[in-house]
């Protein structure tokens, strides 16, 4: 998920830093007109621009809280700077989006704050894969943003839309595919066990893993593009160069939506469901305002608010939410999704990296 | 001009402020990177301060001997190609008009404000099944269907060899344009051909130049990450993508050091060994 913040909003995020600097300016009186204010780290571009625009102003317009919004790098790094930074005693942004697997390194730690369920009135709506706990059952990170990886085609190349993943080993789509480059980022692991082994369990074991990577060597022949950025697959699928591949659903809509020859399909095994969590550094004073926040994102209409505007997945239970079917299938499926073993990529990263690397190189 | 030898300590001021930069730039984060390849990884976290040489001897296999064999390959590979290609074109280009070479190194220092991502990109469409190259070869009746030229090793190559080729030439040209022309014109009057005056006589007269350009390309290129992902496949990945990939997506910064030491070292004694070799020649 690390690539997501490098979507292909570069030029929007050189412009946007240079209103953000504007903004920096403008600042000091900001704060001195609102009593509280909370600093809040999103991953950079596009979502930190979305949040700015919609979701920000709304939550300081209820609350009286002040955000300053900090663009997060990508990969681990800002992780690395959370945790050099609360040695420190120093928070460079009290509450953060932090990845699933960031959030589990972040516990080994005790870099997040125990978050205090009690103060979020939709608490009992969010389903249970978005609230993160320590292993004593304290909650670490609660849902913050969540999106799909799905099965996406070219529909000039193929007429009828695929329904299961097992299309990656078709050996009629050779060197057909782009995939994601790294095992902690394309999850194809937990796809292969879905799809061949009974489910994402077959992977507790070593054996299991062996398997697994077995099984997935045998797409490596019908990959054309191992991608670390996204601009380079999507570019290939639009113009049909890469016909099909693993993508991120929601920027498909949009593509599709644009009038290009692209779609985004839930195989029937579920879309792989990615996320990341609201995190507080144990280093922050904001104890009361990180609370106050969490409680005000996690509320249906706020979840629904971004799903229309921000294009994220909703983390709380269907039935609570006000979104249309339209408007729902547009950022999620009813389809049970894939969730990644985030436990795998802190627990045995070397040895599956390892693996994957030279199954992909060698 | 007299020329003396610097005598107090005031003399060497102008050195004070490359040798910090050199400090700061260079020796501090070099150190910095020698010290944390001993750390100890923390799979499930970051690293702590130790003294390991794990990181050290998980490179020690054949896998990243082999990635590592390809990435010395391929840069040893885009530095013959540069030279080969850029030294004849830099002396025909020295014996241009004035306004000529203007023109042309006019041209050359734009590409240089190409960044590597726009080289990929353009390389990629152009060597794309659905855009490139090949459908003009088939509008003009050479081919039958248009063909995909990436991801393979020869568009790793010439996207490499394009990005390093200004370098190349602009190293070259200085040392070019001060050839002594009566050097070429006594092999000319002497009755060589032209070819065999530039192989015989204006070759051998820049040797070390040839030398130094040669490790230059070759350095640059052991760096490039960027447009091996893009234009190969896995198996055309240098060892820098790989550096990359410890680094930042799985915060293994101790094994990352460990490797990119390793990479300098190795690049540092095939440099050394070149020098050496061409001093033992020149001494014959």
């Amino acid at each position: 998920m690390t690539d997501f913040t490098n979507r292909n909003f570069s030029r929007r995020t050189v412009l946007g830093a240079g209103v953000a600097a504007v903004g920096m300016l403008t600042m000091p009186a900001v704060l001195r007109a609102q009593d509280k204010s909370l600093k809040v780290g999103v991953y950079g571009g596009y979502f930190k621009k979305s949040f700015d625009e919609h979701i920000f102003p709304e939550f300081t317009k209820a609350t009286g809280i002040a955000v300053e919004s900090v663009a997060e790098p990508t990969g681990e790094a800002w992780l690395v700077q959370l945790e050099q930074a609360a040695k420190a005693g120093q928070a460079p942004a009290d509450l953060s989006m932090m990845s699933q697997t960031s959030t589990l390194k972040g516990q080994s730690t005790e870099l997040w704050q125990p978050l205090d369920t009690s103060k979020f009135k939709h608490y009992g709506d969010l389903l249970d894969r978005f609230v993160n706990k320590y292993p004593d059952g304290r909650v670490a990170g609660v849902g913050a943003v969540a999106w799909y990886i799905t099965l996406v085609t070219n529909t000039d190349t193929y007429k009828d839309a695929p329904t299961s993943w097992d299309a990656l080993w078709d050996p009629a789509n050779k060197d057909k595919l782009g995939l994601l480059a790294l095992a902690s980022n394309s999850f194809l692991l937990e796809v292969t066990a879905k799809t061949f082994m009974g489910g994402t369990n077959a992977l507790d074991t070593d054996e299991g893993l062996e398997k697994a990577f077995a099984k997935l060597a045998e797409v490596k022949p019908n990959v054309r593009l191992w991608y670390r950025d996204e601009a380079q697959f999507e570019q290939a699928l639009k113009s049909g160069e890469i016909p099909m591949g693993q993508y991120y659903h929601d920027v498909t809509g949009l593509a599709a939506a644009d009038g290009f020859h692209v779609r985004s399909t839930f195989p029937k095994e579920g879309g792989i469901q990615d996320s990341g969590n609201w995190v507080l550094s144990r280093a922050s004073t904001k104890v009361e305002e990180a609370h106050a926040f969490i409680d005000y994102m996690s509320q249906p209409a706020i979840q629904g608010l971004m799903s229309r505007k921000v294009g994220t997945a909703p983390t709380l239970k269907r039935e609570v939410l006000d979104l249309k079917p339209e408007e729902f299938a547009a950022v999620s499926s009813d389809i049970e999704p894939i969730i990644p073993r985030y436990d795998l990529y802190t627990s045995k990263s070397d040895w599956i990296n390892q693996k994957w690397t030279e199954l992909i190189v060698g | 001009m007299r020329r003396e030898a610097p005598k107090t300590i005031t003399d060497y001021t102008p050195l004070f402020f490359p040798g910090l930069m050199l400090v700061v730039f260079f020796v501090v984060p070099f150190s910095t990177m020698i010290v944390v390849s001993f750390f100890k990884r923390d799979p499930a976290g970051f690293y702590t301060p130790d003294f390991v040489i794990d990181n050290y001897a998980r490179f020690l296999s054949v896998f990243f001997g082999s990635v590592l064999g390809f990435s010395l390959m391929l840069a040893v590979m885009v530095a013959i190609c540069c030279v080969a290609i850029a030294f004849p074109f830099t002396y025909l280009l020295s014996r241009c008009s004035r306004r000529v070479q203007t023109l042309w190194l006019v041209g050359l220092l734009s590409v240089l404000s190409l960044s590597e991502v726009i080289i990929g990109f353009a390389w990629s469409t152009l060597f794309s099944r659905t855009a490139g190259i090949t459908n003009l070869f088939v509008a003009m009746g050479l081919m039958e269907g248009p063909v995909a030229l990436l991801p393979s090793f020869w568009a790793v190559l010439t996207g490499m060899v394009y990005q390093a080729l200004p370098y190349t030439i602009l190293v070259l040209y200085p040392a070019l344009v001060r050839l002594d022309p009566t050097l070429l014109e006594a092999a000319r009057t002497l009755g060589a051909s032209p070819l065999r005056a530039f192989f015989n006589v204006v070759t051998p007269a820049l040797r070390n130049t040839i030398v130094a350009t040669l490790i230059m390309v070759f350095v640059f290129a052991l760096g490039s990450y960027l447009l091996p992902q893009i234009l190969g496949r896995p198996q055309h990945w240098t060892l820098s993508v790989l550096i990359t990939d410890q680094a930042i997506y799985q915060s293994n910064m101790p094994f990352a050091a460990a490797m990119a030491v390793f990479l300098v070292l190795i690049s540092l004694a095939l440099v050394g060994m070149t020098l050496l070799v061409g001093r033992k020649e020149n001494a014959l």
